[in-house]
This record gives C-alpha cells, sequence and structure tokens, in this order.
C-alpha cells in the first residue's frame, strides 16, 4: 500500500536536504570569488524581497543573494528540518513567535556582539513591545523586520447613531458603546463578532487585564490567576448579553458582506484586512469605517495588544555571518522598510518609516501606531503555539457554556503544566545550579 | 557430503546473506531499537539543542499517550478507517480483478493498467484533483448529487463527512494493487476445475463460491494482513486533504505521531505512540492468521 511513512519519508526529505545543503555548501563561493548568501522568506514577502536584495548585491558586489521562499504553512517544518540536517540557511525570516523554540534548538545566533557593533540597528528605534519579542533569557536573537498587531474595526455611522463619535478607551465604555450599538442596530444584530475558534482576542484580554499569562519564569500556567479570570468574564459576559454571537468564524460565509450589512459593527483583526475592507466593502461604505485601538480595562494605556510581525535572523551554522549581517542591516534600513511596506503593505519595525506621508496621513494605520506602542509579546517558551491550541479548545467550551469558566480554566492550567514540566525542571536545575554557585563563591 | 564441503557452503551462504542482512539491521533493526529506547525517554526540543537533558522517564510515555483522549480519538478513526475502508478495498479489489479477468471482456490490459494507474500516481497530485472533486461548491461530486436533487455536502470540511471522503480516496487509490495480487491468484486456479464444475451443472455464482473462493483463500489471506498493516498506517490522505480536521475527526494514530513528533518535537511520546501502533497492528495480524486457519 502507499501509505508513506512519515518516519521514512522524513528521511529520505532529511537526506535530500542534506544533499542539497552540502551541493549549495560547495557552492557558497561563487567560481568568480562572490559569497553566496542563502535567504530564507515567507510567502509574499519572500517573493517581494527578490526586488530588494538586487540593491544590496550592487552595493555589495562580493556577495549574492540566493532568496528562497517558502510558503507559510510549510516553513515551520522545513526550518526545523533544515536545523536536524544541517543545512539552515545563513539569514531568514521568522514569524516572531517563533524565536523561543529556534533559540532553545539552539539553531540561531545570539545578536549581541553583532548589534553592539553597529550603530545601524538601534533598539531606541523600534516598538518597544515588539522588540523585546526576540529577546529571550537576556539575549536577542533577531531585528524586527515588520510588525504586525490587532486593533479594532469598527463601523463609524453606526456608531454615530448610537451617539459616539470616537471608540471609548476603557472596558467600560467600550461595553456601554457596545449596548447602545446593539439598540440602534437591533436585536437580531451583534455589536461585536468574536468567533468562538479564535483565540487571539483571549489573549489579548488576558493581557489588557495584567495576567502574565504564564508565571513563575514561564513554568506554570496563569490562566486560573485573578487577572485571567477577570478578563474571562468580561469576555464572556458579552455573549451572555447577546452584544456577540457564540459562532464560529466559518459560520459568517462572508464576514465583509455582514460587516457591511451590519450584522455587526466591531471586529478585532489585524493591517491585512485594512487593504481587504478597502477592496471589499462597497464605495459607498468607504467612509463608515475606522480602526481605533483597544480599549483596556483601566482606559487606553491599558488597552494592549499582541506584539506579531517577523524579524530578522541568523543561523548558528552560517559560514557568513558578517555578510548576513550586513543584509540585516540594510533591510533595516529606513528607507528600505518603507520600500517593503509600499510594495507589500507589511507596517514596517522602524518608527522612522512611520513618519514618511503615506503612512503618517493615513487614518487607519493612526490606530496602528498608538496600538504598537502599547504591545505586550506573548510568553516566550518553544511550547507556546501548543498552550495557545489548548486555550482555543478551552474558550469554545466557554462560551458556548459547556464549562463553567473557573472548572475550564483550572483544567487548563493543569494540561498546560504538563506540557511544561521539561521547562520547570530545566528552570529549577538551572536555579539549584545558580544557587550552588553562589554558596560556594563566598 | 563431506565436512569440509559442508563448511564451505555454509560460509558461501553467509556471504550471500551477509549484505542483506547487514542492510536490514543497519536500516530497519538500530531504527527501531533506536525507536524503542527514545520511546523511553523526554528527548524533546530542548534536548536536540543539548541532548544532555533528555531524561530517562520509564514508561511514563506510554502512560501519558494511554490517558491522552486525542489518542484514542485517532484510534478509533483509524480503526473505521480499517473496519470500513479494508473490506471495501478488498472486494473492490476483486471485483476489479474478476471483471478484468473475465474472458467477456476485450482489451483487459488496457484496463488492468487503467484500474493501477491511481497506484502509481503521486499522492499529493491526485489529493489536488480531489479536493476539487469534494469542493463543496463547485465540486463534481456535489454538482451530480445536485442532478439527483440531493443537497450539497461539505466533504472535507463537516466532521461526519470528512473520514467517509478520506476512504472513498483511499479505496480509489489503492484497489490496483490488491487487483494485481487477485489477478495472479485467479491465474493460478486450474481452469479444469472450473470445467469439472460446470460439467456437474454448477451456476456461475455456484463455481465464484465453490471454486474461486476457496482457491482464493492464501491469496485473501495475504491481501487481508497486507492492507490492514497498511491502513493503520493510514498518514498522507488526511495529512494533505484536511490536515486532521474538521474537529480532529480525520486525524490517525500515524498523524497524532507525526504532530507530537514533528509538530511539537516530543520525540518520547511520538515514538511511544509508534510503538503502542506496532503492538496493535500485531495483535491485529494474530486475528486474522488465526481466523484463517480456524476456516482451515
Amino acid at each position: 500500500m502507499s501509505h508513506a511513512r512519515p518516519p521514512a519519508r522524513l528521511v529520505a526529505i532529511a537526506l535530500i536536504l542534506a544533499a542539497l545543503g552540502a551541493a549549495a555548501g560547495c557552492r557558497t563561493r561563487a567560481g568568480d570569488g562572490r559569497v553566496t548568501l542563502r535567504f530564507w522568506a515567507m510567502g509574499r514577502e519572500g517573493e517581494v524581497v527578490q526586488e530588494l536584495v538586487r540593491d544590496f548585491e550592487r552595493e555589495n558586489p562580493g556577495v549574492l543573494i540566493q532568496v528562497q521562499q517558502i510558503p507559510w504553512g510549510a516553513a515551520h517544518e522545513k526550518l526545523l528540518t533544515a536545523h536536524v540536517g544541517g543545512s539552515t540557511p545563513d539569514v531568514a525570516q521568522l514569524g516572531n513567535t517563533w524565536i523561543a523554540e529556534f533559540a532553545a534548538l539552539r539553531a540561531i545566533e545570539p545578536l549581541g556582539p553583532w548589534l553592539g557593533a553597529s550603530r545601524a540597528v538601534p533598539e531606541s528605534a523600534y516598538f518597544a513591545g515588539i522588540w523585546d519579542t526576540n529577546v529571550v533569557g537576556g539575549a536577542c536573537y533577531g531585528v524586527p523586520w515588520y510588525v504586525d498587531t490587532r486593533v479594532l474595526f469598527y463601523r463609524t455611522d453606526i456608531l454615530a447613531r448610537a451617539g459616539y463619535r470616537a471608540m471609548p478607551g476603557s472596558w467600560d465604555g467600550w461595553r456601554d458603546a457596545m449596548e447602545a450599538v446593539k439598540r440602534v442596530a437591533g436585536q437580531d444584530r451583534y455589536a461585536i463578532f468574536l468567533p468562538t475558534n479564535e483565540y487571539t482576542p483571549w489573549i489579548i484580554f488576558g493581557l489588557q487585564a495584567g495576567s502574565p499569562l504564564l508565571e513563575d519564569d514561564d513554568t506554570r500556567g496563569a490562566f486560573a490567576g485573578p487577572a485571567y479570570r477577570r478578563a474571562a468574564a468580561f469576555y464572556l459576559d458579552l455573549f451572555r448579553r447577546r452584544l456577540a454571537p457564540g459562532v464560529q468564524g466559518s459560520s459568517i460565509a462572508n464576514l465583509y458582506q455582514e460587516f457591511e450589512r451590519g450584522t455587526f459593527s466591531m471586529y478585532i483583526s489585524g493591517p491585512w484586512n485594512v487593504g481587504e475592507f478597502r477592496r471589499r466593502l462597497s464605495p459607498a461604505m468607504q467612509g463608515a469605517w475606522g480602526t481605533a485601538p483597544l480599549p483596556g480595562p483601566e482606559g487606553p494605556a491599558s488597552g494592549v495588544s499582541t506584539a506579531g510581525g517577523s524579524s530578522l535572523v541568523l543561523f548558528r551554522a552560517s559560514r557568513h555571518k558578517a555578510e548576513a549581517w550586513k543584509l540585516v542591516e540594510f533591510l533595516s534600513r529606513p528607507e528600505q522598510q518603507l520600500r517593503f511596506y509600499r510594495l507589500t503593505g507589511d507596517l514596517p519595525a522602524r518608527r522612522e518609516a512611520w513618519r514618511d506621508t503615506a503612512l503618517a496621513n493615513d487614518p487607519c494605520a493612526r490606530a496602528f501606531e498608538t496600538q504598537l506602542q502599547r504591545v505586550v509579546p506573548t510568553p516566550k517558551v518553544p511550547e507556546w503555539e501548543n498552550i495557545s491550541l489548548r486555550l482555543q479548545d478551552k474558550v469554545e467550551a466557554m462560551v458556548l457554556g459547556h464549562a463553567p469558566p473557573d472548572s475550564a480554566l483550572a483544567a487548563l492550567d493543569r494540561d498546560v503544566d504538563r506540557i511544561l514540566e521539561k521547562r520547570r525542571w530545566l528552570v529549577e536545575r538551572e536555579r539549584r545550579r545558580a544557587g550552588h554557585r553562589a554558596g560556594a563563591a563566598p | 557430503m563431506s565436512r569440509a564441503l559442508e563448511s564451505r557452503q555454509n560460509r558461501a551462504g553467509w556471504a550471500f546473506v551477509t549484505p542483506a542482512l547487514a542492510l536490514i539491521g543497519v536500516f530497519f533493526f538500530v531504527p527501531v531499537l533506536g525507536g524503542l529506547v527514545l520511546s523511553f525517554t523526554d528527548f524533546d526540543v530542548y534536548a536536540i539543542g543539548q541532548p544532555e537533558v533528555a531524561r530517562f522517564v520509564g514508561l511514563q510515555n506510554y502512560a501519558e499517550v494511554l490517558a491522552n483522549p486525542l489518542f484514542w480519538k485517532a484510534l478509533g478513526n483509524t480503526l473505521v478507517f480499517v473496519l470500513a475502508g479494508g473490506p471495501l478495498s478488498v472486494i473492490t479489489s476483486l471485483v476489479a480483478a474478476l471483471l478484468v479477468s473475465s474472458k467477456l471482456v476485450r482489451f483487459p490490459g488496457l484496463f488492468r493498467s487503467i484500474f493501477f494507474m491511481p497506484v502509481v500516481t503521486t499522492l499529493v497530485a491526485v489529493a489536488i484533483a480531489w479536493r476539487y472533486l469534494y469542493h463543496s461548491q463547485y465540486g463534481l461530486l456535489n454538482r451530480a448529487l445536485g442532478l439527483a436533487g440531493i443537497h450539497p455536502v461539505d466533504w472535507l470540511g463537516d466532521p461526519h463527512w470528512a473520514m467517509p471522503a478520506i476512504i472513498l480516496l483511499a479505496v480509489w487509490k489503492n484497489f490496483g494493487y490488491n487487483m494485481l495480487i487477485f489477478i495472479a491468484g485467479l491465474q493460478s486456479i486450474p481452469e479444469e476445475m472450473y470445467e469439472a464444475a460446470e460439467l456437474d451443472g454448477a451456476s456461475a455464482w455456484s463455481r465464484f463460491v465453490h471454486v474461486t473462493l476457496p482457491n482464493l483463500a492464501p491469496t485473501f489471506l495475504f491481501v487481508g494482513v497486507m492492507t490492514m498493516l497498511g491502513q493503520f498506517q493510514l498518514f498522507s490522505e488526511p495529512y494533505v486533504m484536511t490536515q486532521g480536521g474538521p474537529l480532529k475527526a480525520t486525524t490517525t494514530v500515524v498523524l497524532l505521531m507525526y504532530e507530537e513528533g514533528f509538530r511539537w518535537w516530543r520525540m518520547g511520546t511520538a515514538a511511544a505512540i509508534a510503538f503502542v501502533l506496532f503492538v496493535i497492528m500485531l495483535l491485529g495480524t494474530m486475528l486474522q492468521m488465526r481466523l484463517q486457519r480456524e476456516q482451515r
């Protein structure tokens, strides 16, 4: 039968990759003495960056850049297989939530020495929360390339009819606004759409309420703690008051159409939807929607959001780190960042680039700029993706009323503690050693 | 035979089998033993970076696997696939073999090749074509159902229909291989037996029941065991078509092992899943052998 056994398939992939790696290794010096840098970039970014690196090659005639475009869906697996097979690229784009994992694998290079010797990439030129996503255990592993966060998309016309000229900044004010929207929109309509199968808003509300999500050096779940319980209560209350429909994302066939119809007036989403809203909503609707930074429990300052985006990383196994670092510096220049923004629509990581008139005059972008100053990284542990999938399972059960929130959150903490058992052991071992050293020193 | 000759022959024999044994040893026994050792450790993402932090945990991985509801869900899905898809696959192969072996069929070679084609086609290419067939809005399958007045089915998006859709694809993809084995089995049945039965007045059906089926018994055992072994390891079809969704309805044991091992990098758990599956398949094979022996 043809059911391929994955180990055999992976061995085959590893062998092929190793062979390719060896072949590429032989070719890292092109015949004319130029150094070939292998640069992996994902999806649309991988396509567009080709244009940028040609300029880098003109500036650095000794370096040839080989861009490999990897589909997002396959990127994580491919990078890991490459690491185990010893054929990682010199430099790559990495989703900034993956940094902790690749740092734990010891696949990527700590950038401290490179940052110290360079004036082209000053930390102060970046959004603090975004920069922080690259710092694991005190060492910085990546330079932010573009950024991503979630803000509130809303119908300005419906809000105006409900008596609101601007989005309130606090949870209480926000909920009042939702009640007012529900009153003018009608009982069969909703104020906000929070798909029950999306966990990101649950992470955002938790961060806003001040929950660390994980505690004790990120070795235990903090979901049953008072801060997270407060966030969950606020969230579930929106469903109880029927301000949000308890349905999955897929049950709304066309999000843009329903937004236009006023089935819901608010939606939490990221920068990619700015373009989509402009393209897919009818021309009549274009003056009737806007973006706002997320409200917070104690007013605007507590309205934090996720710190997403991609970073540029160097791989430890690279033999051309100096050239690779030069490429990172080049792609981090404000003018290249701006060019990249124009080509992709990805929001620039460098704050200088935001002073450009296109971004400064775009009212949608302003909400993102404000929000980016209030972003908080999710816990930087390799297990985080697995943990967030567990959260997702529980979210749906809580929203649909299958599980009371307190017991669901306690069960979640138990799951999370089990996932983090190894990490706990490692951290405790580290603490014991530090204790020994401290005990032996005096 | 003199003793010297015997020992010389022995040595020659060993010389002939050594390369094969060495290959099996290096590429089969060593990895399997490695996997077994791995299943008693907590080798994970941290251990890939620093091998010294891997710990021996005894049977803990096995206990965790058996306590994981997702494992039982995956095992249930796999059993559905084996118990529904297995017989379906064997019957389809047998019917196809009978058809192309029939003397009434013209161009048997052509049909044999056509039926065998899915087996040698790359699964990924096939999966893309089948995704179009299964598409809930534009798919041919739903168009055909629409002509019969049946409402469209979201084949790959509905948890109830996703596994049947995978079974259909897998049966279509693989029946050609068993068909060839059945054809070989059919050809080894002596023509005289049919002639004798026909002289005795046996109808076509009783010739099939009393001549063809008993003579195919060993073939059935082989096909049955091989199909079952293959189907317990169902991976590629759901991996390509549904990634185990919707709502884990097509997550199989091997897909779960793959996710544990290569998505979450919990190699110890993944290896434990592999060995649990091995034991289940061993029991399944023993059961089939026993049933076959009792029949004789």
